[in-house]
């Protein structure tokens, strides 16, 4: 928490003076401890443990020579709570309130590492101290992710002490606007939301565009189950974002900005709102910034949650304060977009990159990544994989190496089946395809998409035929319904799921689904409708097997449909320990005697699922 | 002068003033392009899709909806290639799965070459309205008064009086009746009453001082009178007899 009030700032030398200012009072070698306060770790009790280590380090009256701090999410989520200890970069993973006193007493105290919190890789067996040799974070490329593990949020100081707010003055003193988009262009940067479009390009037509007033805007609607890349930066380092905004309205020449914001996401809120206010009273945001001429303030508005507002005219429409419904992009939105004027919308983790090409210049940006995607991606991993969490690697790595060399395989031991990407109207992509690069137009040629980064990760005993029901349901949830094909084609292919799924497919449903599809994707209005159809398509594509046995044999290969399958104990196999029998939530199992095999009612079975989960001895059969 | 632009429809050259869209300019050359939600008096919406072509500019080419897309110089309209037709099939069944039993939906579907949607007959619905955003929009843009929305979203969205109640703000003008293209707006007038069923609004009808015929709604005629700054009982008559 930032303390000292700092005073406002009318100049790139008085920044630089207050930078040197707070960098010659902070001891590099000072000991310092960081709590992942990321969604993730907040569930594992991330603030109870900054509380101990706060209380923890009072006690043993340390305050004056240890610093803690509350950060936003590292990444690791699977191995929370996580604790960095600096300057040696320990890192101690799965960090319970009853580990702090030791961790103080041992590690700060006496420079000692505890090796019961350290991380083991489980392919090696091999005890890793320090963060970046954990195979999770040595793969990454973390541009912009890894502010997170060394600032508090809440204090504009830490984001100054890692080289915050340099690109600014730079951009506002020593380039022109024509000179920053044209960096931005030749960088490569693409759009990080979901349809990679040029970015430079972007801010060129807005600036271009006639008007006076002009718009940017933030778009923090991040709706996908399973992502959290936004928010883990709006969370962990909203000025970041908020930079790259100023940056961007300087070159477009715009002199108010929006942050759309999840109302679902309030610590993001929260944070970004205390950004705008430490900037404002710093100079970096409002009147005159830093002395330069150029006006400039953010507004944050919060969404109210439907999915289809992080399209960009839904979400300027939701601004306005109308029905967030999206309207055809024939006049693009840099021409004609919130209040009918010229508006640039980007993502928080396009905007996130923007100081860092300006710092450091689009030769040193357009040299990571492959031809047509530069720089890196963030994405959230999650599903059947080992390692979950926040991720950020350069474009171009191959699904395979994420899946297996920072997620580190499939949990279980299970086989690998697919890994949906870019969100609920991404595609499935099959074992076959895991040594694809990662890019927009890879993703795109396999029928997946970018979209704003989550990869989903599914095992063998996943059907994807309802995984595809699953999306389409809802999509067919959040779809606006303003126009027929998404509305009335997303209702018709759920109950044709449905039906699958439990037994009533027809043979001629396969053709149906993709003739669906198909006027999904040609006539649809926005492009929530014209994806919609990317989860069936690529599980028709990719696994038509699937479906043909739920149709035609009336079976689901997984074993996941209850209205094909059935559980049966194996008698030989069944030690009759009974483990299975209190947890059956109707009763359906019977207990007979130790080393008799238990006895499965079909007709109380509900097909949960439960027993098979619990029998260590694989004592119950699924068909 | 309007700046106007060049362009082909359907291998026709035609001349079209900027500004305009590809139906607009289609309909004013005699080339009809099916449409469900759109109407010269209000704006475009793009809700119903049906009236799609295919255009191609610089190479590209691709669905767009002929209701909002603007002309272009150079560009190249078709209005029903292959794409297109089947793409309309489609949406026409989807239409004629939500609205079974509606006589203008089942007519243009035969128009169009569609009999019978390929679904399961258990999941076709006998829905009248098609959401077209015809009636609220013209409630909006022509009468003014938004008595009416498009309420919730996806599969749950209907056109509904504010908080699904009566709808204060109606004033029975009947607009919404008129313009709505599957009549499933019910208005009745007997007596000195009008009802629109729909909206759970009723009016007391003005009586025409000369002829004694219940003309129009008090309400509506208010309106109009406070809009256009008419003196007080201007509206004792009805039109025929003035």
């Amino acid at each position: 928490m930032s303390v000292n009030v700092l005073p406002r700032i009318s100049s790139p030398e008085e920044l630089e003076s207050l930078r040197r200012d707070i960098l010659s009072r902070r001891d590099p070698n000072r000991p310092l401890i960081t709590v992942c306060g990321g969604t993730g770790c907040q569930t594992y009790g991330g603030s109870d443990v900054y509380q101990a280590f706060v209380q923890e380090v009072k006690k043993q009256g340390l305050e004056a020579g240890v610093g803690v701090k509350a950060t936003g999410c590292h990444g690791f989520c699977e191995r929370g709570v996580l604790v960095i200890i600096f300057p040696q970069d320990i890192l101690y993973q799965r960090v319970k309130v009853e580990d702090v006193p030791e961790v103080v007493a041992e590690t700060i105290v006496k420079g000692n590492i505890i090796d019961r919190l350290l991380y083991v890789d489980p392919a090696t067996k091999k005890r890793h101290t320090k963060e970046l040799d954990v195979p999770f974070y040595a793969r990454q490329h973390r541009l912009l992710l890894e502010g997170n593990t060394r600032i508090d949020p809440t204090s504009i100081e830490d984001y100054l002490a890692i080289g915050g707010y340099a690109a600014l003055p730079k951009a506002l003193f020593h380039m022109k606007p024509e000179q920053i988009i044209d960096e931005v262009k030749r960088s490569g940067l693409r759009g990080r939301g979901g349809g990679g479009f040029p970015t430079g390009q972007k801010w060129q037509s807005t600036r271009k565009a006639h008007g006076d007033i002009k718009y940017v805007i933030c778009n923090c609607d991040e709706g996908d189950p399973g992502a959290f890349m936004d928010r883990s930066l709006m969370e962990g380092n909203p000025h970041s974002a908020l930079e790259g905004m100023i940056i961007g309205a300087f070159a477009i020449g715009s002199h108010l900005g929006y942050v759309y914001i999840r109302h679902e996401y309030p610590m993001a809120v929260e944070n970004v709102t205390t950004a705008i206010k430490q900037a404002e009273e710093l100079g970096l945001l409002g009147d005159n910034i830093l002395g330069s001429g150029f006006n400039f303030r953010i507004t944050v508005v919060r969404g109210g949650g439907a999915f289809v507002c992080g399209e960009s005219t839904a979400l300027m429409a939701s601004l306005e304060g109308k029905v967030g419904e999206p309207r055809a992009k024939y006049v693009h939105t840099s021409e004609k977009g919130l209040y009918d004027r010229p508006s640039n919308l980007n993502n928080v983790e396009t905007w996130a990159n923007v100081p860092q090409i300006i710092l450091k210049g689009a030769d040193w940006f357009n040299k990571i990544g492959t031809k047509g995607s530069k720089g890196t991606k963030i994405f959230s991993l999650v599903g059947k994989v080992n390692n979950t969490g926040l991720i950020e690697v350069p474009m171009g790595m191959t699904l395979r190496e994420i899946v297996y060399g920072i997620g580190g395989g499939i949990r279980g031991g299970k086989k690998f089946k697919a890994v949906q990407t870019g969100g609920p109207s991404g595609g499935f992509i099959p074992e076959s395809l895991l040594d694809l690069p990662v890019d927009f137009d890879e993703l795109t040629r396999v029928g997946s998409m970018m979209g704003s980064g989550a990869m989903i990760v599914t095992d063998e005993n996943t059907c994807m035929v309802d995984m595809a029901r699953y999306f389409v349901s809802f999509l067919q949830e959040e779809s606006c319904g303003k126009c027929l094909p998404c509305r009335e084609g997303l209702k018709r292919m759920l109950q044709i799921l449905t039906d699958i799924t439990k037994g009533n497919g027809r043979d001629e449903d396969i053709q149906l689904l993709e003739r669906i599809a198909d006027t999904l994707q040609d006539t649809s209005l926005c492009a929530l409708g014209s994806t919609a159809a990317n989860p069936v398509l690529t599980t028709i594509r990719y696994f038509r097997d699937e479906y043909e046995a739920h149709i035609k044999e009336k079976r689901c290969p997984a074993g996941v449909c209850k209205d094909l399958i059935t559980y049966s104990i194996i008698d030989e196999k069944c030690p009759g320990c009974g483990l299975c029998v209190e947890p059956c939530p109707t009763k359906a199992i019977k207990f007979v005697a130790k080393r008799k095999p238990v006895i499965l009612d079909q007709k109380l079975c509900i097909k949960c699922g439960t027993c098979y989960d619990l029998c260590k001895m694989k004592a119950i059969a699924v068909k | 002068m309007k700046k106007t632009v060049n362009l082909t429809i359907d291998g026709r050259n035609v001349e079209a003033e900027e500004g305009k869209t590809v139906l607009e300019v289609a309909r004013d050359n005699g080339i009809d392009i099916p449409t469900l939600c759109y109407n010269e008096e209000l704006e475009p919406y793009g809700a119903c899709r049906l009236c799609i072509v295919e255009v191609s500019k610089n190479k590209r080419t691709r669905l767009v909806t002929s209701c909002l897309y603007p002309v272009e110089e150079g560009l190249v309209v078709k209005t029903n290639t292959e794409k297109v037709v089947a793409n309309r099939k489609m949406l026409m069944e989807l239409l004629l799965a939500r609205c079974q039993g509606v006589k203008v939906i089942e007519d243009m579907a035969r128009n169009i070459g569609v009999d019978k949607p390929s679904f399961k007959p258990e999941y076709l619905e006998r829905e009248e309205c098609i959401l077209c955003g015809l009636c609220t929009r013209a409630c909006a843009e022509v009468v003014g008064t938004s008595a009416i929305s498009l309420v919730n979203r996806g599969v749950n969205r209907e056109v509904a009086a504010p908080f699904l109640g009566t709808a204060d703000d109606c004033i029975g003008c009947g607009s919404c009746v008129y313009i709505c293209p599957t009549q499933c707006i019910k208005m009745e007038d007997t007596g000195d009453t009008r009802t629109i069923v729909n909206w759970k609004a009723t009016f007391k009808m003005q009586k025409c001082k000369k002829c004694g015929k219940n003309f129009a709604p008090e309400k509506q005629l208010e309106y109009i009178r406070k809009k256009l700054n008419l003196p007080q009982g201007f509206f004792d008559v009805c039109p025929d007899c003035r």
